[in-house]
């Protein structure tokens, strides 16, 4: 099958019930996405379709082709995107294997909701589990990354 | 896989040097402290020797002017990545903007003082390694001052050091420059340290320097480990605690497409793939006909019949004074309270894993360990080879909680196993429901309290037996911790409690039952229940003498105790006694755990009949600080790893089997649920303590205080539920 991942388009060998997460992990070698559950439920393995945020684990990749896959990947190494920099200065991180999953929930929140108030982001984060207990920067982290995100508009 | 021949051997320094050397040039600063401190197991002539006066190895300084300094503590969250780099950096004098982590190779050397043993729990990362990281740091800046002076022809004593570079005079270069001619020196037997008032960095809110690799996906934990060649296993285990494989059929298994082998070991039957979930197909249509054994009768309701059942009689003595039932008898007011706490998995966000390579030369692992010391044995014994011949590369670990810290290294053997039966490297993964189902759970608790109170509201009396397993009943760790029936680990917080040497009559016991169950340390191990008991029935004690339960406190805990000096913080932040909003009461726990003492104070509600903590104030005393921005996330952690235990975690037997299987039915708490924590540090040049732990024991007690004080139904159950 022919997946787009991160703007580039390639062919995966792959079976046809076989999870993203694991087409991702184990064949195209992309580890920044983890499996933390397998069911849905702790969004450790969180990336976007069409710029939707969708558990990877459940999704089998065969019902993505044509569709435009985004991971943690695609935000680059260099911490500049507005998330990732306000993750940085809110010292979000503890042992780190949610925040690949925490980070992509919070960029598409703050796509559909550039100003989250507390609500939305407890609505919208809900669904990511994180053991170390970093909910409470993380909240701080989102409201900082949307700052930074109109201070970028505005630059542009 | 590259191949180097004498990689197998422990880094004797000259190695180490020119490995070193090799790679990137530099300066390597070899180093032996000698420590002398609390040691876990000092009481027992049997206990692993001190590292031996080998070299040691924690800086390396390139020509670039990089500063890596190797960790020998597992970065698991807890922060130790970053708190110790700071106490060698504090030290050296460096560019702290240059300095990188990295995690140590498994050596004696890396040894954990307080154990004996490399490994990392208890909360003793910073305190055992405190000395020995400042020690590291100021022979490193000693040595490069000594290289600047001989190339200058100046007296070491001319010479000082500011931010990585050596200066004397109008003369100055760079720690980079002054790496190689520093390697050729000799380390000083001894450095002066710096006065604490000259510290620049320890004590200063620093954030971490793991963060960038965090946010971007590229920081590596075991599950993410890839080598030529490697193959994933998944295992299936009895379902039953304590049972075997009796046959097995894997010809539908070996007909899923990608499924290289199905063996059998120890722990159940591998199924090997080319990936994980070829492995995990292969799983699912494996028929195994298991002998279930001992445990297949097991039922939570029946166990915990058998608990209150023992708890009517008298244990092993832990702690007694005084003629307890005499006093209880003659009582005017005596109140008597059992209390109750589950199994609990530590459901770590990275499911388990290891990889295992077996080559003629030994063995590699690939793994996010607590537990070095301990795997190297147990690699070697499986294999038949030496330790020396085991070597050990810790990843980020996703999680630890105490799970990767298993005396049978259960997750690194059967790596071991199923490697060497396919005669392939293999990585092994835990499925989420492996974890849940797999043990090694916070045991069951139940603790059963008699106390009488004198004319003056304090407790004249006091009985708590206590009943729950052995934690390390049946491993090497037994003949250190368990004495004459007592596992120190099951009674701690309470047999030792400030409270009882005050209390004229008292008396803690214990009853330590058998079962299949695997269990193992649990953030806080002991004082996640003792803390719980402690704290709920003083609390209780309070409102029998009709005192408010912060005066109670004062009353009960020695004046000027670093308990009460962080519970009358926690109180004044909190504004304790302050109305709160309608619907809202508060409850306050104070408790002291690995050397910390941490006091907290919940502000709850119920809504739609369930518990809603809105804000927690809480304050710690740790002795002094090396990363206050460490401290409140850990403290942040523990709350946060003890509510998901007071609100939601139970893991339960019926017919022999966990009833839970995943996040959706062994619930954590969410952020959603997430109250408002605030911490602060009590200002303190008493001995150091931990951090990773003691931020737990408080706040389940706090929780359902504050639920007593709001509806005036005592919760002696976890998880608290209102009826």
């Amino acid at each position: 099958m022919k997946l787009d991942i991160n703007g580039r388009e390639q062919e995966v060998d792959a079976p046809d019930d076989m999870p993203l997460l694991w087409v991702l992990r184990d064949v195209v070698g992309l580890t920044g996405t983890k499996f933390g559950c397998g069911i849905a439920q702790c969004g450790a393995c969180t990336v976007h379709v069409d710029g939707a945020p969708i558990r990877s684990c459940v999704t089998p990749a065969s019902a993505l082709v044509g569709k435009k896959i985004t991971t943690i990947e695609s935000l680059g190494i260099d911490g500049s995107h507005p998330v990732q920099r306000a993750w940085i200065e809110h010292d979000v991180v503890q042992c780190g294997y949610c925040q690949s999953g925490q980070i992509m929930s919070a960029v598409a929140l703050l796509k559909a909701t550039p100003k989250p108030s507390d609500a939305d982001i407890d609505a919208a984060m809900a669904g990511n589990i994180c053991r170390c207990g970093t909910y409470q920067r993380i909240r701080s982290a989102v409201h900082r990354a949307a700052e930074l995100s109109g201070e970028n508009t505005h630059d542009a | 896989m590259t191949h180097d021949p004498g990689y197998l051997t422990r880094p004797s320094r000259r190695r180490f040097l020119a490995t070193a050397a090799s790679l990137a040039g530099g300066l390597v600063i070899a180093c032996f402290v000698p420590f002398g401190k609390r040691r876990l197991f000092a009481q027992e002539g049997a206990a692993p020797a001190a590292p031996a006066m080998d070299p040691n190895a924690f800086v390396r300084i390139g020509n670039d002017n990089s500063i890596t300094i190797l960790i020998k503590h597992s970065e698991m969250g807890q922060g130790v990545g970053t708190s110790l780099p700071m106490v060698v950096a504090e030290e050296l004098d460096c560019d702290w903007s240059k300095v990188k982590m990295e995690n140590a190779p498994n050596a004696h050397i890396y040894a954990n003082n307080a154990f004996g043993i490399q490994g990392t729990g208890g909360s003793t990362s910073t305190l055992e390694s405190f000395d020995q990281m400042r020690q590291a740091g100021a022979m490193a800046r000693a040595m490069l001052v000594e290289a600047a002076a001989q190339q200058w022809k100046v007296a070491t004593g001319d010479c000082r050091t500011e931010n990585g570079f050596v200066i004397c005079g109008e003369q100055k270069a760079s720690y980079g420059e002054l790496a190689d001619a520093a390697a050729l020196l000799k380390a000083p037997k001894k450095v002066a340290l710096k006065d604490p008032s000259k510290w620049a960095l320890i004590g200063k809110p620093t954030r971490r320097i793991d963060s960038l690799a965090k946010v971007t996906g590229t920081a590596g934990f075991g599950m993410d480990v890839k080598r030529p060649g490697l193959l994933t296993g998944v295992i299936a285990r009895s379902p039953v605690f304590g049972g075997k494989v009796k046959r097995f059929d894997a010809t539908k298994a070996k007909a899923e497409p990608g499924v290289v082998d199905v063996v059998q070991v120890p722990s159940g039957v591998a199924v090997v793939a080319k990936h994980f979930w070829a492995a995990k197909k292969g799983r699912d249509a494996l028929e195994i006909q298991w002998d279930s054994g001992v445990g297949v009768d097991l039922s939570t309701l029946a166990m915990q019949a058998d608990y209150r059942k023992q708890a009517k009689t008298t244990g092993a003595i832990a702690k007694q004074a005084g003629n307890v039932d005499a006093v209880l008898k003659a009582a005017g007011q005596r109140i008597d309270a059992e209390y109750e706490l589950p199994f609990l998995a530590h459901a770590p966000m990275e499911p388990l894993n290891c990889t295992a390579e077996i080559s003629k030369d030994g063995c590699e692992i690939w793994t996010g360990t607590q537990f070095q010391g301990v795997d190297q044995g147990t690699v070697a014994k499986i294999l038949g080879i030496k330790p020396e011949q085991v070597k050990i590369h810790t990843q980020f670990l996703g999680g630890g909680f105490g799970r990767r810290a298993n005396p049978h290294s259960d997750f690194v053997a059967e790596a071991v196993h199923v490697a060497k039966a396919v005669n392939k490297p293999v990585k092994i993964v835990w499925t989420r429901e492996d974890d849940i189902h797999g043990g090694y759970y916070r045991p069951m608790w139940l603790s059963r309290f008699s106390a009488a109170l004198g004319s003056d509201g304090k407790p004249s009396a006091w009985s708590h037996t206590i009943v729950g397993q052995s934690i390390s009943a049946g491993t090497p760790f037994e003949k250190f911790t368990v004495k004459n029936g007592i596992d120190s680990a099951s009674v701690e917080g309470a047999a030792d409690s400030p409270y009882l040497a005050a209390i004229p009559a008292h008396r803690v016991d214990l009853h330590t039952p058998k079962t299949p169950i695997p269990t193992l340390w649990w953030r806080s191990v002991g004082h996640s229940h003792t803390g719980f008991v402690m704290e709920s029935f003083v609390d209780e004690l309070a409102h029998a003498a009709k005192t408010d339960p912060l005066e109670y406190h004062r009353k009960l805990l020695p004046v000027d105790s670093r308990n009460l000096r962080a519970l009358e913080l926690a109180a004044k932040e909190f504004g304790w006694g302050k109305p709160l909003p309608d619907g809202h009461a508060a409850g306050l726990a104070a408790h002291e755990s690995f050397g910390s003492h941490v006091a907290q104070i919940a502000e709850v509600s119920v809504e739609n009949g369930k518990i809603r903590v809105h804000r927690v104030v809480c304050a710690i005393d740790c002795g002094p600080v090396v990363n206050p921005l460490t401290i409140e996330a850990q403290m942040q952690s523990a709350i946060v790893f003890g509510l998901s235990a007071a609100l939601h975690g139970e893991i339960t037997f019926a017919d022999g089997k966990v009833e839970q299987s995943n996040f959706n039915d062994y619930k954590v708490l969410r952020l959603n649920e997430m109250p408002t924590v605030e911490v602060h540090i009590v200002p303190s040049t008493d001995k150091m303590g931990g951090v990773g732990e003691p931020g737990l024991p408080p706040i389940a007690p706090a929780v359902a205080n504050a639920v007593f004080a709001l509806t005036g139904k005592r919760l002696r159950k976890l998880p608290l539920v209102l009826a």
